[in-house]
């Protein structure tokens, strides 16, 4: 969008209108849970990503000696029952649950966005099929309907490094069908906006219509619901981790960490098994969904009422 | 008037909407927004359209740029049938027909900077090389009252008569043979209509324009429009040039419309006709003459004969039993 079509360098000199994204910012930076939201996600980006730098016992894995032990100054939230360090495995299981819910995302993003402006574009028959198979996907519960693809993918014994990316997958066929219909939606209520009137009489190509004309219209409300999506997709994860369809170990995710405090001693006697993956799931979803509120409010403060 | 033919002929136009009626809802009421409508343009000329809101003028406008479909009858341009040119000769014929709309807040995209705005269609046409978009658009801009320090801003830092000149930019910088204007100057304040009107009035003056001009508003017609149509309720009432119109309106309703018309000269008379009644639905338009639920002559013979739209003197067509 910052490329102008019509820009030599003599006009350089000419002012450009601070561009609707800087107003936005600024808009965004007066939302205090939202920066709050943000900045726990850098931590948590940060804690999952370059944290395992900082362990000692990111390559020692497994360790007989040392299992179950309670936090201590060499194990700050103990071991579990394979003796690994639990801080250090929060920190992995985080990369791959972030690494899953960002994956699910984008998947759903393209997926949804690319079908959504399709259907509305073109509608039509295109249309009819496309908004079928989304009522489909979308009336059958999100939750059931993965633990069904999970259980037939289990019966293929998927190898566990592609794990993720079936995770991600299945994650995404369940998100695509809501932000297709936004989409659409969105794509249909611009088509009767007068500019899109003016880019028939202008007798302009699809291509330009489609890229330049409704694309960025559509962008902030892909980047709001992208945003939120995230956070639904981390959970879901979690859910299919925690009952072994999803994440797999050895694998770490937040999900099937809180599985392997699955005894009621555990549960009594351990909580720092399952005490730290539970806060980060809790505390990572709800700040996603804070920055998105935020991020929706700054882009378009009607949009909440709409 | 010459013996060239026109550049726009429109024959017996009608276009109805909401008409789908399946098995199922057979009493779908249809709205005869342009209920069968000819004129002709001739090169270079500014034709008036003018009419209340809802009778049917936009239709027009919009069916004569195929920016919509018609039920029947022809569009010719230049000798050919719009309607019936295939896409690509349609997406060539486009940069020679150009649509100013009313709305000047809606009719530009809030997230594409003004220069590109007016710029992009020659670029996609291929009508010029990318560097010299830039030039051609300061160009139309000055034309256009703006300037070339405009190019980089977007709509929503400009007012609504500079929109609207953005709008005009758009539209000329094709070198269009034919520009629609659908009340270019309805939105806007009424101090500035007038400085959009002087910028119509330049732009006869310079280009080899022809304008289909739209307009509910006769003063402002007055002013730009060599031969101007009535409209009522889809139907056209009245079709002569200005003079005729102005000085000797034959149509029981153009007469009330130029009687609303306030006289700058108060030693002038003109006959004061107030219509009464509101404009009728026009899914369900008044039988005979569409007028004569509110017209001050209306006879017993004008709620059943349709009357018949004749030339009363050369290029003069008028719609009435009483003329
Ligand atoms: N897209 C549409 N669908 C249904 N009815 C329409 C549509 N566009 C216009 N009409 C109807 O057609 C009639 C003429 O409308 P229009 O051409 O916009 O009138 P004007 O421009 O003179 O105000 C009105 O009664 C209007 O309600
Ligand atoms: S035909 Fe009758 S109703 Fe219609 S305008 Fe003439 S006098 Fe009036
Ligand atoms: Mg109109």
């Amino acid at each position: 969008m910052e490329s102008s079509a019509v820009t030599l360098e003599k006009n350089k000199k000419l002012p450009r209108s601070s561009s609707l994204w800087r107003q936005i910012a600024r808009r965004f930076l007066q939302n205090k849970m939202s920066l709050i939201g943000l900045a726990f996600l850098i931590f948590i980006i940060l804690f999952s990503f370059i944290g395992p730098f900082f362990s000692p016992y990111v390559n020692l894995g497994v360790d007989p000696t040392n299992i179950n032990q309670s936090p201590s100054a060499q194990h700050w939230l103990g071991t579990d029952k394979l003796g690994r360090d639990v801080l250090t495995r929060l920190m992995l299981a985080g990369r791959i649950s972030l690494l899953v819910g960002l994956g699910a995302m984008v998947m759903s993003v393209v997926i949804g966005g690319v079908l959504g402006i399709i259907s509305g574009f073109y509608r039509g028959i295109v249309d009819q099929i496309i908004m079928r198979i989304a009522d489909v996907l979308m009336t059958l519960p999100g939750l059931p309907l993965l633990f069904i693809m999970a259980a037939i993918l289990s019966e293929w014994k998927v190898p566990t490094e592609y794990r993720i990316y079936i995770v991600m997958l299945m994650l995404s066929i369940v998100g695509w069908p809501g932000l297709a219909r936004l989409v659409r939606s969105q794509i249909l209520s611009l088509s009767e906006r007068q500019f899109m009137q003016a880019t028939e009489a202008l007798g302009l190509r699809d291509t330009r219509k489609l890229f330049k004309h409704l694309l960025p219209n559509i962008i902030p409300l892909l980047i709001v619901s992208g945003t939120l999506s995230v956070g639904g997709a981390i959970l879901s994860e979690s859910t299919l981790s925690f009952f072994g369809l999803g994440v797999v170990p050895p694998d770490a995710s937040w999900g099937n960490m809180i599985t392997s405090a699955n005894s009621l001693l555990d549960f009594q006697k351990r909580p720092w098994l399952w005490v730290p993956p539970g806060l980060a799931i809790f505390l990572t979803v709800i700040s996603i969904n804070l920055l998105g509120d935020g991020l929706r409010d700054a882009i378009d403060p009607n949009m909440r009422r709409r | 008037m010459t013996n060239e033919a026109p550049l726009i002929e429109v024959k017996n136009l009608k276009k109805y909407f909401g008409e789908k009626g399946g098995l199922f809802q057979r009493n779908v009421s249809v709205v005869k927004a342009v209920d069968d409508v000819s004129f002709q343009i001739h090169r270079g000329e500014t034709f008036g359209l003018v009419g209340e809101s809802g009778s049917g003028k936009s239709t027009i406008g919009k069916s004569i740029l195929r920016l919509q479909s018609i039920t029947e009858g022809e569009v010719l341009f230049d000798g050919k049938d719009v309607h019936k040119l295939s896409n690509a000769e349609m997406r060539n014929l486009r940069p020679k027909i150009q649509f100013i709309f009313q709305d000047p807040y809606s009719s530009l995209n809030p997230r594409i900077r003004v220069g590109d705005a007016i710029g992009e269609a020659l670029l996609d046409h291929g009508l010029c090389e990318k560097h010299e978009v830039a030039s051609k658009v300061k160009e139309v801009l000055e034309i256009c009252g703006l300037s070339e320090y405009h190019m980089n801003r977007y709509p929503h830092e400009f007012s609504g008569g500079q929109r609207q000149r953005i709008g005009i930019a758009r539209a000329i910088i094709l070198q269009p043979e034919f520009i629609v204007a659908d009340e270019p100057v309805s939105a806007l304040d009424v101090s500035i209509q007038a400085q959009i009107i002087n910028l119509f009035s330049k732009l006869q003056r310079d280009r080899n324009i022809t304008f289909l001009f739209i307009s509910h508003d006769l003063s402002v017609v007055e002013h730009l429009c060599s031969r101007i149509g009535v409209l009522y309720l889809g139907t056209m009432m009245e079709l002569g040039s200005r003079e005729q119109l102005y000085s000797n309106p034959l149509h029981p309703y153009t007469k009330a419309l130029l009687s609303a018309v306030p006289i700058p000269d108060p030693t002038l008379k003109r006959e004061r006709i107030i219509l009464k009644g509101d404009i009728p639905n026009p899914a369900n338009p008044p039988s005979g003459c569409k007028f004569h639920t509110r017209c001050p002559f209306a006879t017993e013979r004008c709620k059943v004969e349709v009357p018949e739209f004749k030339e009363v003197e050369s290029g003069r067509f008028v719609a009435c039993h009483l003329v």
